[in-house]
């Protein structure tokens, strides 16, 4: 399949997974490996100094076998996602990150404006930002134009499992841009990320839909599947709709 | 013997005392944090990590020690 390319370089894996909510580390590797993802998302929070014994997620997941995109999950200032930002560039000099500027404690939908601002300063401090962002085109051009490295716009809200809510927008943003674009956030199952390909998306961000399903293990390989699929059905062409019927056989020889 | 001077500072939230002059880098080792795997905060301001051994704790510093954890 043909590779999924950010900032130049090739991903083998058009499916991101992140690595929250699941029951342990051992479970988590396991899913992440079965979905064949490349990259995997993880947050920044402070070591437990007092309970050492506990495990590290760099013991299950190699950061050098599998690229490690930090996010700002939680973030709900400028401030504090520039600041984690800053901090996960430190721990062992990722520049390709996850920018995530929450507005609203329920919806837990983006706040645009604390985004655009926080891209600003993050481009020209080097890093390669790729945005958590509303499924607004023209705040995704924004954005495009802010040297965001891709566009991450929400299915749904994170977590809800609605699936992709306003597909004539993510249409929009896909026609208005030449940068990758990964839906983010609502993906509640594998047709909902096949759905999202077949709409020309460049891949998809799941955690919550792999996670928190019965059975993690057969969701991560259907996600990985669906992603494959989408792909390919996009890149295949699809047929136009009709209202009406069209026979798939011939009229001539009808007996 | 002099007593020797103690100093109060927090680590990730929490009041812990040390011994004067204490670098960055041996309160790490003595919580046997990994460095490589961390980044470091003090008063806000984030360290060169290669620096930390020159660094000394003062009464009252504030230091943040972070590192990845799971995450969507």
């Amino acid at each position: 399949m043909d590779k999924l390319i950010i900032e130049k370089k090739k991903y083998n894996s058009r499916l991101i997974v992140g690595t929250g909510k699941y029951k342990n580390f051992e479970e988590c590797a396991k899913a992440v490996k079965i979905s064949g993802a490349a990259i995997v998302t993880v947050a920044v929070r402070r070591v437990n100094i007092v309970d050492k014994s506990k495990p590290l997620l760099m013991d299950y997941l190699n950061p050098k076998k599998i690229t490690y995109l930090p996010n700002t999950a939680g973030c709900f200032t400028s401030e504090e996602a520039l600041r984690t930002l800053r901090l996960a560039r430190e721990i062992g000099g990722w520049k390709l990150v996850k920018l995530e500027v929450l507005g609203d404690k329920k919806s837990l939908l983006p706040d645009m404006i604390e985004t655009i601002k926080s891209t600003e300063v993050l481009v020209k401090e080097g890093f390669k930002v790729m945005v958590y962002c509303n499924d607004d085109p023209l705040m995704a051009k924004r954005l495009e134009n802010s040297g965001a490295s891709a566009i991450m716009p929400l299915a749904s809200p994170i977590g809800s499992g609605l699936g992709i809510v306003n597909n004539i927008n993510i249409k929009i943003i896909r026609n208005n841009t030449k940068i990758p674009i990964i839906i983010d956030a609502g993906i509640g199952d594998a047709v909902d990320a096949a759905e999202a390909m077949q709409l020309g998306c460049d891949g998809v961000l799941v955690n919550t839909a792999i996670a928190n399903a019965k059975k993690p293990f057969l969701m991560a390989e259907a996600m990985k599947l669906a992603v494959i699929a989408g792909r390919k059905s996009y890149l295949s062409g699809r047929i136009k709709k009709t209202i009406m019927g069209k026979p798939s056989s011939p009229k001539k020889g009808i007996i | 013997m002099a007593k020797k001077i103690k100093i109060k500072i927090k680590v990730n939230g929490k009041k812990i005392q040390l011994n004067k002059k204490t670098s960055i880098n041996s309160l790490l080792n003595k919580l046997k944090i990994p460095i490589k795997m961390v980044a470091i905060e003090l008063n806000k301001k984030i360290l060169d990590k290669s620096k930390i051994s020159k660094i000394y704790i003062k009464e009252n510093d504030h230091i943040e020690i972070v590192h990845f954890i799971g995450g969507g």
